[in-house]
Order: structure tokens, then sequence, then C-alpha cells
């Protein structure tokens, strides 16, 4: 009922950051995930970085989002 | 409420409902042979028996200018690529200009170089025109009406309705490009990076193709509706069934992500650069050295097969399950679930 | 798809044919086991959210499960719950003076009694389609005469994104922005499912975004008193193969417990800063589900410091008349659990997506839609799933 796709954290600048989507780049609310940081993956929905998200099972999206796990 | 009674923006977004228009309303009141066979453009003979293709094409796209292109460049390379899907080696190129009231003269200079710029690339003439001003509001900037000819060379054709069992499904590239492009730009998503429209003349990628076999059945070009809606019209105009995997059809990851936030197929995103053919499969893969050796064919591949059975489109997918895919229904709109 | 950008192919086995094989034979085998326990010809498992409906039918997965496995969509899909009244009052929303009101895409073609938002826009309404909550936040702020008012509808994933855009639009000072709060509740709609005398469910594939807020608490009572385990699940194929294995095993387990599979995403906890988010901006409400009804503590309304946002109290004088639903329309027995698709006279005859009758038509993720758009082919199961017309009842 809720698309959301991770996204690794370029930049954080208080509540908004920019997510890397593997080429493509947006702006997100970081207002939820207070302790991401710049590098951390997260999960994206409506605009809103709603989780953290741990890729080391998933080699093939942390290849796409150019995350070393 | 019923769909039919009134004319939606669903039928003009290329899908099932255009289908259903086209040939419910025009095919049959106009009732022609050229018009019938519902391709890109229609095959006429002239006294001498030599054959053109003759195509007509609106251009409404909104903003005018995005990432890889404008709405001129985009008038001339979908009238090029509708006569170069026939096999036709355009000749000449008409396009009247609808402009609203109060346009930006250096927005309309910009539109009207990129134009030459498209017809030079593609190497033909924007030979006669026509130019309206509309009332502030009755147009939005401008919209661009076209008309191409093109020359059919003898032993040549191709058409929708010519894929046989057997054939190899090519697509030229990466789908989606396009689309994701100006809903991006539309609808002020505010996605940044690789994405760009792939507008592009393909009229040399043909000539590649048809010069490395005569065994190019069909070649369609790739616009609204995308790949799913245009093997949808293949596979009915042939009366064959047609076998696509879902892994290696091509799409940026970009774009791919862009799909994925907002619930888009990119088998269905529209295209602008983008061709898909059907070809006998022995010469498949001559077709794709062929198409590979050309800038707009790099990413060129095999997609699927048309295989014996009910005319339709089934997608094979990377579990090993299998569904069928349909026309576009309805105008794809970004969503959140 | 292909991934033209990636520098080389990384062996990702779960995506492979032959770990689907593996784990279909797996399913295949405990559903048989399972059965021979019940004394049932299938295990029936609800796929709560409308993402996983779409995932189960996209990735052909559906066509792959075996006999002895029923999938039954559940009401998670907020454009399938929302009535045709709040529709009503949305349109009425977007009519009055002054009013630009956003949505997300999802909602501008449900119909209501007088048509759709699409309607309302093509009569002159100024209704636009945003992604982001926040991004209708900017468009106020860049359209100071303007009121905008966003439609907010979803469930405890789109919520707490709303709440911190109100929470924004208090530190700038924006004041012609407010909210339409039609949110709805997952776990008070499993109860209701559960309570209901004729429930058929034996496990519950869980929505993994909705998790990933809410953590896995919230859904310990339908183990613990209903005795039905549930599994919380990611998107990609290979996610629901493993929670389906998963939901088989835990399905001929005493007791029975909710467990996670999506757990790259979701931390048994959920999301503390949302969940608090949540709780500081809303009080639960009781809320209509369209073409199931009433479910007490299912929605949510703002807290009173957040009542200047609420745009029921900024346009006081919405319409209160409740449309019906039409008539021999199977979505609220659907949404529950006890009636599939094809078991609706109206499915792919007077009901398509472009005609479409009922809520479950309309969404793109509907239960119908799904059915409609993936149903006919070869490896279809909907054929499999027709069921005497008598067992299927309407709302």
């Amino acid at each position: 009922m809720c698309l959301a796709i991770p996204g690794k954290i370029l930049t954080r600048e208080g509540q908004t950051g920019r997510v890397d989507f593997g080429g493509l780049i947006r702006q997100a609310a970081l207002d939820l995930v207070p302790d991401a940081a710049i590098g951390d993956v997260v999960l994206v929905h409506a605009g809103f970085a709603i989780q953290k998200v741990d890729l080391s099972m998933e080699p093939e999206i942390a290849e796409r989002l150019g995350v070393s796990c | 409420m019923n769909a039919n009674s009134r004319i939606l923006l669903a039928h003009g977004a290329g899908g099932r409902l255009t289908h259903e228009l086209i040939t419910s309303l025009f095919v049959r009141c106009f009732d022609n042979a050229p018009l019938a066979a519902l391709d890109d453009s229609a095959e006429l003979t002239l006294p001498c028996g030599d054959r053109l293709a003759f195509t007509t094409d609106a251009y409404v796209v909104q903003p005018i200018e995005f990432p890889g292109g404008d709405i001129g460049r985009l008038a001339v390379c979908g009238t090029v690529n509708d006569l170069a899907t026939k096999g036709a080696r355009p000749i000449g190129i008409s396009a009247a200009m609808i402009l609203e009231e109060g346009l930006d003269r250096a927005t309309l200079e910009r539109i009207v170089r990129s134009m030459s710029a498209a017809a030079k690339e593609a190497g033909v003439e924007l030979v006669t025109g026509d130019t309206k001003v509309v009332e502030r509001g009755a147009a939005t900037s401008l919209y661009i009406a076209t008309a191409g000819i093109g020359v059919i060379a003898p032993g040549i054709n191709l058409s929708g309705r010519n894929a046989r069992a057997g054939d190899a499904v090519i697509v030229s590239g990466t789908l989606g490009d396009h689309g994701i492009t100006v809903m991006n730009a539309r609808q002020n998503l505010g996605f940044e990076g690789d994405i760009r429209s792939d507008a592009a003349p393909l009229n040399g990628l043909v000539d590649h193709m048809l010069s490395a076999a005569s065994s190019v059945h069909v070649i369609r070009d790739l616009t609204r509706g995308g790949l799913a809606t245009a093997l949808n019209e293949i596979a009915a105009s042939s009366g064959v069934r047609v076998e696509i995997e879902e892994e290696v059809v091509p799409v940026r990851n970009s774009v791919l992500a862009g799909c994925q936030m907002l619930g888009l197929d990119p088998l269905y995103v529209a295209n602008e650069g983008k061709i898909v053919a059907f070809v006998e499969a022995g010469r498949a893969e001559a077709v794709l050295s062929a198409m590979r050796d050309h800038p707009y064919g790099r990413d060129a591949i095999r997609i699927g097969s048309v295989v014996s059975g009910e005319p339709g489109v089934i997608l094979k997918t990377p579990i090993g399950g299998a569904r069928r895919l349909l026309m576009l229904d309805g105008d794809p709109l970004p969503r959140i679930c | 798809m292909l991934m033209k950008n990636s520098a080389g192919a990384v062996a990702a086995l779960r995506r492979a044919p032959e770990f689907a094989r593996e784990v279909l034979g797996d399913i295949r085998q405990l559903s048989e086991r399972a059965c021979r326990r019940t004394g049932r010809d299938t295990v029936q498992i609800m796929e709560v959210c409308g993402t996983h409906t779409m995932s189960f039918a996209q990735s052909g997965l559906r066509g792959l499960l075996p006999d002895t496995v029923r999938l039954l969509s559940g009401p998670g899909c907020p454009v399938c719950v929302t009535t045709a009244a709040d529709v009503d009052r949305t349109v009425w929303l977007a009519h009055q003076p002054g009013v630009t009101l956003t949505t997300f895409g999802d909602m501008l073609k449900v119909p209501g009694s007088t048509g759709s938002l699409a309607d309302a826009s093509a009569s002159g309404a100024d209704v636009r389609v945003v992604y982001s909550p926040a991004d209708a936040l900017d468009l106020a702020a860049a359209l100071p005469d303007r009121e905008v008012v966003f439609l907010g509808v979803g469930f405890e994933t789109t919520a707490p994104l709303v709440a911190a855009t109100l929470l924004r639009a208090c530190e700038t000072g924006v004041r012609n922005f407010s909210v339409f709060p039609l949110f709805k509740l997952v776990p008070p709609a499993l109860r209701a499912i559960l309570a209901g005398r004729s429930h058929q469910n034996d496990g519950f594939v869980l929505p993994g975004h909705v998790s990933a807020i809410i953590g896995l608490a919230p859904y310990s009572f339908v183990a613990d008193e209903f005795g039905v385990p549930g599994v919380i699940a990611g998107f990609e194929p290979f996610d629901l193969l493993e929670a389906v294995r998963l939901l088989l095993n835990l399905v001929t387990e005493e007791p029975a417990r909710i467990a996670i599979q999506y757990t790259r995403g979701v931390p048994s906890g959920g999301n503390p800063a949302a969940l608090r988010m949540l709780a500081e901006s809303f009080d639960p409400c009781e809320a209509v589900w369209r073409a199931v009804g009433a479910i007490a503590e299912s929605g949510l309304a703002f807290k009173k410091h957040l009542a200047e946002f609420d745009a029921a109290r900024k346009f006081p004088g919405m319409p209160a008349c409740d449309a019906p639903e039409p008539k021999g329309c199977l979505c609220g027995a659907i949404l529950m659990g006890r009636a599939l698709p094809a078991d609706c006279r109206h499915f792919g005859t007077t009901c398509t997506p472009e005609t479409a009758v009922g809520p479950c038509m309309v969404s793109s993720e509907g239960a119908c839609a799904a059915a409609y758009k993936y149903g006919f082919t070869e490896t279809s199961r909907w054929k499999k799933f027709g069921r005497p017309r008598k067992e299927a009842t309407a709302p």
C-alpha cells in the first residue's frame, strides 16, 4: 500500500537531504530519521525517509546505489 | 458515468482507449486500406509504381523544453521516425506552428533552431509550413503539427502485420527515458541526475538494419504507451503471440528508480528515440550487430520471440513466472501506493 | 529489468529462477502438510497490502504458487478504502473559492457519487498532483493568495509524513495550508477481519512499509488473541517467496506468532521518531472504510494544537450525505477476504479499470484491478479461485 525505495544519503542539512537512488537524485525530508547520516541507506516514501535500511543481504541493490557491504 | 460518452485525456494517452477511438471511429469512417493498416505512416503507390510513406503528427508536450530535447526536436524526430519505421527515406517535412498570443520570441527561436538542427541530423528539410496565433489561453505556449513524406525503396516491406512465428524481438536501447524526464518536468517531481529524453531521429539506424538484412519484418517506434502497447498492437495486427523476458529488457537504473518511486511500469512509459523490431531469427545477430554500430542502437538487445499460440503478449518474469502484458490502460500518473 | 549502469552483474542468488523453484518446492510441501492437519484443501493467506497484491501478480508469483495456497487480498489499499462520501467531500473542497487541492496521483480518478477529482479539475477546480506532502507545503508557500489543501490519504506509513509537514508549516509560519485527514490504521482493520464470524485466514502477509513505522508489537494480538500467524514481508519477488514459506512454517507451529521477513527495513520496534510524531499529532478515531463500514479507532484525527490545519474545520459546511455502494458490488467482501474478484457479477463485464463500479477496480493496486490486469493467462490461478456464488455475500 505504500511504495518506498532505498536510496543513499548524499548530503544532510538539518531535516533535508539529497538522496541518490542509483543515478536518480532527489531531495528527501529526513525529519523521521533523526540519526541517519551521510552514506546511510534509507527507505523513502512520498519524499520522506521513513527508515534506515540494512543492505548487507542485498548485494544487487547495494551495488546499484554504490554502497559497499 | 459512461467512459465512452465523452473524450477523456486517456483517449490521447496512446493506450487502449486511443486504439479504440481510432479503430471504432476514424478507421471506420475514413474507411481505406492504407489507414486500416494502422502503421506509423500510410503507404501510397504512385502511378509509376514507386511507393511513398506519408505521415502526420501533432505535438502538444508540456513543458515545451526539457532535458535532452524540446517540442521542436520531438516534432522533427517523431515525423522522421514514423517514416523510418516503414523503411522510407524521408524527403520532406512540413510544420504548422500554432502559437499562443504572448509567447516569448526568444523561446520560439530556440525551438525553431532545435527543429532545424534535428532536421539536419536526420538529413531532411522542412520544406513548407503554416503559422497561426491563437488568443492567450486557447493554447499553451505552442503546438506543432507536422507531416512527412518518404520514399520506400523497392523490395522493402515493413508493416505491423508482418510478424511471423519464430521472429526475434529486438529493442534498440533503454526504455522509459523520455517519459520519466517529461513527467519530472511537468509535475515538478524534483528528480535530478541521470535522466534525459532520448528524442532522436532513427532513420540512420533503420538504414543500418535494412542494409544488414532483408529479413526485418516489423519496425515500430516506441512512443506513448511504451513497449507493452506497441507489442500488443503488433501482436493484434499480425495475429501472433509475442513472448518477452522481463529480465533482459534494458532500463537505465535512474529511470527504473523513478518508475519504482512513482509506481510506474517502464514497459508502459514513453520513448522518443527507440524502436522495436521483429526480425527473422536466423538474421537476428547480424541485425543486432548492425544496430550496435549506430550511435542510437548501441544498447540494442534481443528481448524475446514470436511463439506459436493464441495472439497476445506474454511477459516471462525473472523468477520463472509468466503473465499477460496488456495495452496501457488510461493515463499513467505518479502515485505513492 | 536489466541494469544498464551496473559495472557487472553481481551474483544475486535470490533472484535466480533456481531459488524460486527451491522455495516453491518447500511451499508446496509445507502447504500440503498444513492441509493434512486442517483437513481443508487450501491454506488461505491474506496479503493485507495492495503493493503486495501487485507484486504477487506482477512477478508472476501468483501463478506459480501451488493449488494448496490461496491468496486473499486485504484492505491495504488506501484508495480502495476511501468512501465515496469522502471523495464527494474532497471534490466539494476542491470547488471552494480560492482553494488549490493537492493530492497523490492515486486519488485523482477515484469516483465519488458526483464524479472524481479529475472531473472537478476538468470543470475548473484547481487540482494538482504532488509526490510528497512536503511539495504541497512548498506550493502553499509559493501561492500565498491561495488556500492549499492536501488530501491526507494513507496508512501509518504516510500519516507521520503529514504530521512532520505540519510541524514544518508551524515552524515556517505558513498558514494557507491545511490537510483533509482520511488516514486509516491497519491493525484495527485486521481485528475487524478476525472478529468476523466467517473469516477464513490461516495467516497474514503483513505490510512491510507500514511495519517500518509501527514495528511488530501492534500485530501481536493477531497471534495471541486469534491464534493466526503473520509475517512482515518485503516487496521483491524473493521477499514474497521467503515470506510465504516462513508463514507456512508458522501455520503449523504452536503457539502462533508474528515474524519479520523484511528485516532489512523493519526493526521490531519500528521507527520511534515517527511513532512519537504520530502520537503527538493525532488521536485515534472511528473511521468509515469503503464498502466495509465504520471501524472503531481505525482513523486519525488531529490533536487540538493542530486543529487550525484541519481542512474540515477551515472549510465549514462540508456535505455530510453518504452515497450508497453500487448494487451487487462485492468490494466489501473482497477487502475483508470473504470473496474474490471473480466471484462478483460485475467483474470484467460492467466493471473494468476504465468503467470501474467498485473501489477495488478503481485503484491501480486494488484486488480487482490486479485480477483484471494480470489475471487472464494460462498460468492464472484466478479461475481456480472461482467459488460457488452463494458463498460470496454482498456487504
